[in-house]
């Protein structure tokens, strides 16, 4: 089923300070959802909020399924990835087994996500260890091997090399064509160019403009977002 | 001196041939501390852990009353057990008093804490660390709890290791609740107080380095148990 989410007058705020909102919208993620924006802009929070594991000051998030099926049904890769100190398989397995997921079963999967994210002849080595580009590979593998229907990248491939790069984005090419939606945050605009189906451009903390990619690119609406993507500073 | 090296002879003796009172006191300790422990334990790392990822009202409170117990003096724990435990005292009725598990209850009663706190601080650390991955996967507290206390083995060994010292060692309480009958209650602690009273420096001390030795020895097994996990999972 597609997920949907609704967003009503939400905001977010710390310290007496606004990070995020107001924001009224409706999401309809689908392919990759790129959420453009300069620091600060509250890109990390929107993706929290809509995950859910954000307090909110105000307004209301609601996804058009329960909460518990909404959780179950997403996954959030972290921008810098968080390895559980154990190896790589047991890593790879933590959140089937939380689901309880019978054990042929989740051998099986292991197996087929490690392939997938190259990871095969690392899956003994102790998480912590592995090298950035690997953990952050791992670290994707854990978020898509439930199947979600809505993954949340924070910064992917932040302080990684371009081959890194590059595989990473093959995964996530792959998940996106395996029906899986894709909302992801990056300052990387030849990867928004190269990734985005949709994009939202996000300037402190309210939605600036928002559309397709090919027409946000070729034609951004706000003057903001004209000027970021020549690649002037905006505050 | 003299009485130091007499007591490393009566103890190279007691060791050497097994001798029966001693095999019998030695056992008792072991049995006493280590059931002690596996309670305590079972008690402490979950809640030491529970402490570390729940935020409530009187948490800040609980952690200072924690720590505040892990100086908890024995002998008061073993007056408080004594009176409970007594003939008149509410749970009399069980006549556990002077017997193993009475001094099993009051050596629960003072390592606990201990275990907890030390639980407690490095789960905090481990905690912060799998905050949001945990978070994110929709754990239940069970789950996270759990989660931590496997990943943090081995900071709770050393916690636990903590425990069994104090355990091990502890005379005040085990005296007053277990009586030091001979064999029925009396441990190697109890037994050197006694021998001490008594004059007999040598079989004291004798003792003593056994007691020394069965710390050294649990530290050492663990230790090298645990290691070996290492280089298998890690």
């Amino acid at each position: 089923m597609q997920m949907k989410a609704n967003l009503k007058d939400v905001r977010v705020k710390r310290r007496g300070k606004t990070i995020l909102g107001p924001i009224t919208c409706d999401l309809d993620p689908a392919g990759i959802t790129i959420v453009l924006g300069p620091n600060g802009a509250g890109k990390t929070t929107f993706l929290k909020v809509l995950h859910g594991v954000e307090r909110l000051s105000g307004g209301d998030v609601s996804w058009n399924v329960s909460d518990e099926q909404a959780r179950r049904a997403q996954a959030y890769v972290f921008q810098s990835p968080i390895m559980l100190r154990r190896t790589v398989r047991q890593n790879l397995a933590y959140p089937l087994q939380l689901i309880a997921t019978p054990k042929p079963q989740i051998a099986t999967r292991v197996a087929s996500w490690a392939a997938k994210t190259g990871l095969t002849d690392a899956l003994d080595v102790s998480a912590p260890r592995l090298s950035g580009g690997e953990k952050q590979k791992l670290a994707l593998g854990r978020a898509l091997i439930r199947d979600p229907k809505v993954v949340f990248l924070d910064e992917p491939c932040a302080n990684l090399d371009g081959r890194s790069t590059r595989e990473i984005e093959a995964l996530l090419m792959k998940a996106t064509a395996d029906g899986t939606h894709i909302i992801m945050t990056t300052h990387n605009l030849g990867q928004a160019k190269r990734l985005a189906d949709n994009v939202i451009f996000l300037l402190d903390g309210q939605i600036h403009d928002r559309g397709p990619a090919p027409a946000f690119f070729a034609k951004p609406r706000s003057p903001q977002a004209q000027a970021f993507l020549e690649g002037d500073i905006v505050e | 001196m003299t009485d130091i090296w007499a007591g490393l002879a009566s103890a190279f003796w007691l060791v050497v041939s097994l001798d029966a009172d001693l095999v019998d006191i030695t056992l008792r300790s072991l049995q006493v501390s280590l059931t002690a422990l596996l309670i305590a334990s079972l008690i402490a790392l979950p809640f030491g852990t529970w402490l570390a990822i729940r935020r409530f009202r009187f948490r800040r409170a609980t952690i200072a009353a924690l720590n505040a117990l892990m100086g908890l003096p024995p002998v008061v724990v073993g007056l408080i057990v004594y009176l409970l435990l007594s003939r008149s005292g509410p749970f009399g009725v069980l006549g556990l008093l002077f017997t193993p598990t009475a001094m099993i209850i009051a050596q629960v009663i003072i390592i606990t804490p201990l275990i907890a706190s030390i639980t407690h601080q490095a789960m905090r650390e481990l905690w912060a660390e799998y905050h949001d991955l945990l978070i994110s996967l929709n754990t239940s507290n069970w789950q996270r709890i759990r989660t931590l206390i496997f990943d943090g083995r081995r900071a709770l060994l050393t916690a636990s290791l903590a425990g069994f010292g104090r355990a091990i060692g502890e005379v005040g309480a085990i005296m007053i609740v277990g009586g030091n009958i001979d064999q029925a209650t009396r441990v190697l602690t109890t037994a050197i107080a006694l021998e001490t009273g008594k004059g007999d420096f040598a079989l004291a001390l004798g003792l003593g380095f056994v007691l020394i030795a069965l710390a050294l020895l649990v530290n050492f097994a663990i230790h090298v148990l645990s290691r070996t996990e290492r280089e298998g999972r890690w």
